[in-house]
């Protein structure tokens, strides 16, 4: 495994792309050389404190409790992040909270109820993790879809409502549009992997010095849970969102559109 | 029901279809608190028809069972031909058809669900005059036919021409005396017949 750790040399050295970077901002003004300089220790020292942190959650001798704990502490940190990247979704922390821990929970039920891999710290942290986080782009997106699908087609939905339909129904067409382009990406995503890049798992494992082909196969497992996870999130999204978009006596409610 | 653009008239309308609900006061029907009613029920008694016409994917044969799943060939018929339709265009894609022949879709749409009384939300000003007096003659009928219809518009001509009753909105409230005298009597200029107000409604009703 020596060949797999850089060292704080190996680390220092990376960091000459930094000072390429900050360079070419003073050079052409852009007056981001702070920003980055920020974002270069801030993104050490978080991933320092988890590295800490890991190396208690993935001794053997720990109990895996603190893994789940772990767990828990990320599905709440997920639902912060997605409401602050889309806080013009009613009640998108709630939504948030359901999603990911429903998705959470399948996905981990499927790696470790039936045996994929033995419950142990080392392999529950970084599996949450990754269905976590992906779950947070693909429920922001969800939202947005949602919430935009509703806005640009105000006039039909409040048309079929004026008809006597349920707002279950009079959604119905456009909450399956954008559960479809919300879903779209990752199904793209699943098709095109390993065609134009090597997803981070994969390559963290053959730098590691797995066998590739291990490495593909864990990666491909961990692509087909993501894709369950997405598919679960944005039905829970669309289902929870859309229930909120109306009031109970079949009014659509006035819709902010989000900002970017 | 007449009235300079944004004086609440599109807003009266919604109210009275449930779209929207009362921050203070009481609408009623038939002497009943909207809010005692089902809302679904009734929009389908009270049925509603926009200023701009809202097609559905699909034929019209599509869009007027989207009213009623369960209607037969000859309603969606009479409820075309009340509208001003022959039979023909059930069959025709809604998104091809012309302004006027969208209106009157979503206007036989409506009839589907057999409503009581009819509310149309300034429903020609998108219309050219001659399909514009066609619609016109359309709603007369229909009321004739002892279906009470509230026809929004700002173009007093046409109040003239249609209405049995008038209203008179101005800024958020119902005109009454020499207010509702002076509108009427065309002094205002806001009276004409032109479509370039019809946004500021929708912004008045957005909020």
């Amino acid at each position: 495994m020596d060949s797999s750790a850089i060292g704080w040399s190996g680390l220092a050295l990376s960091l000459t792309l930094v000072a390429v970077a900050v360079g070419l901002s003073l050079w052409r003004g852009l007056r981001l050389e702070k920003d980055m300089l920020w974002a270069t220790g801030r993104a050490l020292v978080q991933l320092l404190a988890v590295g800490y942190l890991l190396v208690f959650v993935v001794d053997p001798d720990t109990p895996v409790a603190w893994a789940w704990v772990w767990v828990v502490v990320m599905v709440g940190v997920a639902s912060l992040t997605a409401r602050r990247r889309a806080p013009e979704v009613p009640g998108i922390l709630g939504l948030t909270l359901a999603a990911t821990s429903t998705s959470a929970a399948l996905s981990l039920f499927v790696v470790f109820g039936l045996g994929v891999y033995p419950v142990v710290g080392r392999a529950v942290v970084p599996i949450a993790g990754m269905m976590i986080g992906n779950s947070i782009g693909s429920i922001v997106v969800a939202c947005r879809r949602v919430i935009g699908e509703m806005a640009d087609h105000r006039a039909e939905v409040e048309a079929r409502l004026a008809l006597g339909q349920p707002w279950q129904d009079a959604s119905k067409p456009f909450v399956r549009v954008a559960l479809r382009t919300a879903m779209t990406s990752q199904i793209e995503n699943t098709k095109a992997v390993g065609l134009v890049f090597l997803p981070g798992a994969m390559t963290g494992l053959i730098l590691a010095g797995a066998d590739p082909v291990d490495a593909v196969l864990v990666q491909a497992a961990i692509m087909y849970l993501i894709l369950g996870c997405v598919a679960t999130n944005v039905v829970i999204i669309g289902l929870g969102l859309s229930r909120r978009l109306f009031t109970p006596d079949h009014r659509l409610v006035r819709l902010a559109r989000a900002a970017a | 029901m007449v009235g300079p653009s944004g004086a609440g008239k599109t807003m009266l309308l919604r109210l009275l279809n449930r779209l929207e609900v009362p921050t203070a006061g009481e609408v009623s029907y038939r002497g009943r608190p909207l809010d005692e009613l089902d809302p679904l029920a009734l929009r389908r008694e009270v049925g509603m028809v926009f200023q701009r016409p809202a097609p559905f994917p699909g034929t019209v044969r599509d869009n007027l069972l989207v009213a009623d799943p369960d209607a037969g060939e000859d309603e969606l018929v009479a409820a075309l031909r009340s509208a001003g339709l022959e039979a023909r265009f059930l069959d025709r894609s809604a998104d091809e058809l012309s302004g006027g022949e969208s209106q009157r879709m979503c206007l036989a749409r409506t009839l589907v669900t057999q409503p009581a009384a009819l509310l149309m939300d300034e429903p020609t000003s998108a219309l050219d005059p001659d399909v514009r007096r066609r619609l016109e003659h359309t709603a007369r009928r229909l009321a004739d036919d002892g279906r009470p219809l509230v026809w929004v518009t700002h173009d007093l001509d046409q109040c003239a021409r249609l209405a049995d009753a008038v209203v008179v909105m101005i800024a958020g409230g119902v005109a009454t005396g020499e207010d509702r005298d002076r509108f009427l009597a065309g002094d205002s200029e806001t009276g004409g017949d032109d479509d370039e107000d019809d946004d500021e409604d929708e912004e008045a009703r957005r909020g």
